[in-house]
């Protein structure tokens, strides 16, 4: 059951406060670093910046190489609703657009966009929305998106998606806890900013209109408390609380527990019960983007550590290489084992692998311990039951059984001790005496369970789209299969249609025996050509005329063999044609070696050739007139055709002609496949046999 | 008398709960083997074909009438292991060829080389790869289920495997296999 909104708001005022369970008591450390105040870095060479640095996707880079950027300029830019831009933090030339090591304990590259700053730092026009309570919400949330605004306490959850929350709004929460030891960037803001703070409160305060804003600090921040409760003086409804110093109160969960005793269920957000929260150094950042219209490009980092010699804050452009902050603290490597600098606070943060990493919207700590500062357990001994981890758990979880089952990669039954609740806060890794990195054992079984989830979804996909194929394919085997089906019905309609009309037809006979005639008459020609070169035949040319005779013999052939096709319909006839036609081929033949015997001895020999070539052609035509009587003009020129080409060895130009007479034969409509197939073969028989004489003659003739 | 009763009465009953289980078999029939439908939902569903079948459903299919469940590479251990879960049966070390290739890898075409012969395309199960004929083509690396498939057919060997790169988010929190950084987790106090 909920406490009302009054009662805990009514708790509040009176300095009531409750905890949540588990947490543990680092030293704090704090005091290194918050006794300065926050320095101006001088600007770095080169500025890197990641396209994400955020939670969500990436926008679209709308600069490129070579590009000139002024101070603020957005540099991506993206619909997504979870991508917010990256602007230029200095004012200079874009060098490089591509991969570089990011803040990230993988130490693997992310796309980047590298600036060489110009040393000018100029601004681009800023549009400041100082009248922002008369502008409809709609207008100052797409400021904030466009300012580039993520949560800057450590997620990076894009702050326009909180803010353009239409559910209603219990309590919004300001945190500036700041539990993790060695941390004093919020301490320090808080201390010298309260008013800015204050004012980007003021903006949430009208976007959301919640019943009461609460701003949460650690009691070890005395002087902060002081800062915020003067800052909000004049505003009854803004409750500055000081909550218990326990780690981790900076929790989201944990402090909404405190704070209300309402708990965040598994799945939900704050948003579900009635909270929304954000970061003192979020809220400073909404200030700067609505008051001034400054885009997100710096923020206080913490660098501290003993290893340091001047410990303190740094209002660090985002972008800004560690080295660079580090030179200017006074980085001392001798004081260090090994050279090594922590991101984030001692108990969260990771080791970086290297000094180019990029300060990044979320990076709020540089630590770099001295030797003996901070302890790496190299030394991972056996769990000894002692179920301190438990106790020291802010989630109620059982650290124990997940460490168990996260080992032996178990992962479901991990899964079912809610892995997943598990905030990362290293409470448990504090407390163990075995000194075992639980916490790295979670994030790799969250990390394969995730990437197993991923897998699986993938494969879902892969197996919708091998089916989709599948399907696809079978459909077009089915359309083709249909389409030859139709083909087929339309080639036998027309043929019986064809069969009624074709003794009518008589315009084909006519052109076939134009064509026939033209045919002939240019094979004549290319044979007195031939004669007039015959003197002097040469291999190559001889070759050459040979497969162009024979080309041209097929062609002939084919057309005789369609030519008569058209006139003659009974198969009776048509057999009767081709007994004809192999009758006159083999005599053909004959002639042709006896002709091409002949040729080797004189001219004289060749005008016997040609004369027996005629009586060839006249006896052929003889017969194939007194067996086809219907056809007599076709087919004594075909086979006159087919003789010549095979007494003149080496005419080429006789090829032209064929093939010329072959275009005009193909005029005509194949009336049967059938028939034609059966023409096609005795054709390419005919073609082979042709080639065998004519080999047969050359050989002869050598 | 009363035991015609009884044997009207449990006549009626036993033709009444005969009718209501076969209207039950034909109205909530099961329409293919749920046993096929879970091994195909553990395969990794890169129809590639490897284990002699033409994709992941037939050998499922075959797994389930009796055969090996070792056959599948691109699963490798862990969907070995799985399978024998669900069919009860002792894991079984993999094939020798299945073992050799444990890492992700996807397709990648050369399109300097690539002559566009679509040879590649038609090979691939789950259209992933994008090109017209005499067209440069390339693989939609998201859709690749790296199943080799296309590498055989292409004439020109401008298919390349290559592994999957870990990006920050498949990273597995595997400090041995990127050794920079860990978490410090300890303070001396």
């Amino acid at each position: 059951m909920l406490r009302s909104t009054d009662e805990i708001i009514a708790d509040l005022k009176a300095g009531k406060c409750s905890t949540f369970t588990g947490g543990v008591h680092p030293p704090d450390e704090k005091s290194l670093s918050n006794t300065t105040d926050i320095q101006t870095l001088p600007l770095p060479d080169k500025i890197v910046l990641p396209l994400r640095q955020h939670i969500g996707t990436e926008g679209n880079v709308c600069v490129a190489e070579g590009d000139y950027v002024k101070k603020g300029q957005a540099l991506t830019k993206s619909t997504h609703p979870f991508a917010v831009p990256v602007h230029a933090s200095t004012s200079g030339t874009v060098v490089q657009i591509g991969p570089h090591v990011v803040a990230h304990p993988s130490g693997l590259s992310e796309a980047c966009i590298v600036i060489e700053a110009d040393g000018q730092d100029e601004w681009t026009t800023l549009t400041p929305l100082a009248h922002f309570r008369s502008l409809p919400q709609q207008t100052v949330v797409e400021a904030i998106c466009d300012a580039g605004i993520s949560g800057m306490g450590g997620a990076g959850f894009p702050t326009h998606i909180k803010t353009g929350n239409s559910k209603t709004i219990d309590f919004l929460i300001i945190n500036g806890v700041e539990c993790e030891p060695y941390i004093t960037s919020d301490d320090r803001l808080m201390q010298e900013h309260a008013w800015q703070i204050r004012q980007g409160i003021d903006v949430l305060h009208h976007l959301i209109s919640p019943k009461a804003v609460v701003i949460a600090i650690e009691d070890n921040k005395p002087d902060a408390i002081k800062a915020m409760q003067i800052a909000c003086q004049d505003k009854p409804e803004y409750l500055v609380v000081a909550v218990e110093t326990k780690y981790p109160a900076g929790g989201e969960k944990q402090l909404i527990q405190m704070l209300t005793q309402r708990e965040v269920p598994r799945h939900g957000l704050p948003a579900d019960i009635g909270i929304l929260m954000f970061n003192v150094g979020t809220c400073f950042a909404v200030a700067s983007a609505i008051y001034e219209g400054k885009p997100l490009i710096e923020r206080v980092v913490t660098v501290t550590g003993r290893a340091v010699r001047q410990p303190g804050n740094y209002w660090a452009r985002l972008g800004t290489p560690v080295g660079h902050l580090l030179v200017h603290a006074d980085y001392q490597v001798k004081k260090q084992p090994t050279p090594q600098v922590v991101m984030g606070g001692p108990m969260m943060g990771f080791t970086l692998s290297s000094m180019a990493v990029p300060i990044v919207k979320i990076s709020n700590c540089l630590l770099v311990p001295a030797k003996g500062e901070v302890n790496f357990s190299e030394q991972e001994r056996a769990c000894i039951r002692c179920g301190a981890c438990a106790d020291a758990c802010p989630a109620s979880l059982l650290p124990q059984q997940l460490f168990w089952h996260a080992k032996a990669k178990e992962l479901d039954k991990a899964q079912s001790y809610n892995l997943f609740d598990c905030i990362e806060c290293g409470a448990c890794a504090y407390v163990c005496p075995s000194e075992i990195p639980l916490v790295h054992y979670y994030r790799q079984a969250k990390a394969e369970i995730r990437l197993e989830k991923e897998e699986k979804s993938r494969a879902e996909k892969a197996k919708e789209r091998f089916e989709a194929r599948n399907a696809r394919l079978i459909r077009e085997k089915q359309e083709r299969e249909e389409r030859h089906q139709k083909a087929k019905e339309a080639r036998e309609a027309a043929l019986a249609t064809k069969q009624q009309s074709a003794p009518a037809a008589d315009s084909s006979p006519a052109k076939d025996k134009v064509a026939a005639a033209l045919a002939r008459a240019k094979a004549k020609k290319a044979a007195q050509v031939h004669s007039n070169q015959s003197t002097a035949p040469d291999n190559d040319a001889d070759k050459k005329a040979q497969v162009a005779a024979a080309i041209a013999r097929a062609k002939a052939k084919k057309e005789a063999a369609q030519a008569s096709d058209s006139q003659e319909n009974s198969a009776d006839d048509e057999r009767k044609a081709k007994v004809a036609a192999a009758v006159a081929r083999a005599k053909a033949k004959k002639e042709a070696a006896q002709a091409n015997d002949s040729q080797e001895n004189s001219a004289d020999d060749e005008r016997k050739a040609k004369v027996a070539a005629a009586v060839a052609r006249a006896k052929a035509k003889k017969e194939a007139a007194q067996l086809n009587e219907d056809s007599v003009d076709a087919e004594p020129d075909t086979h006159s055709q087919k003789i010549k080409p095979s007494t003149d060895t080496s005419s080429v130009q006789v090829h032209n002609a064929e093939s010329l007479s072959a275009e005009k034969a193909n005029g005509h409509a194949p009336a049967n496949v059938d028939k034609e197939k059966r023409k096609r073969i005795a054709a390419a028989v005919a073609k082979a046999k042709a080639k065998q004489a004519a080999k047969r003659n050359n050989s002869e003739a050598e | 008398m009363s035991v015609y009763i009884a044997l009207v009465a449990i006549g009626a009953l036993a033709l009444t709960f005969g009718l209501v289980l076969g209207y039950a078999s034909i109205r909530f029939k099961v329409q293919s083997d749920p046993l096929v439908q879970q091994l195909d939902e553990l395969l990794p569903q890169t129809q590639c074909g490897q284990c002699g079948y033409p994709g992941c459903r037939p050998y499922a299919e075959a797994i389930a009438n009796g055969d090996d469940i070792n056959k599948c590479p691109p699963g490798g251990e862990a969907t070995m292991k799985k399978l024998a879960d669900l069919m009860g049966v002792e894991p079984k070390p993999l094939n020798a060829e299945a073992q050799e290739n444990d890492v992700k890898k996807v397709a990648y075409i050369r399109e300097d080389e690539c002559i566009g012969c679509t040879k590649c395309i038609q090979a691939c199960p789950v259209d992933a790869i994008l090109g017209a004929s005499k067209q440069m083509h390339t693989v939609i690396t998201d859709e690749c289920t790296g199943c080799d498939l296309c590498v055989e057919p292409c004439p020109v060997d401008c298919i390349d495997m290559v592994p999957v790169k870990t990006t920050t988010n498949s990273w597995k929190w595997n400090f041995k296999q990127s050794p920079k950084g860990d978490i410090p987790i300890k303070m001396v106090s």
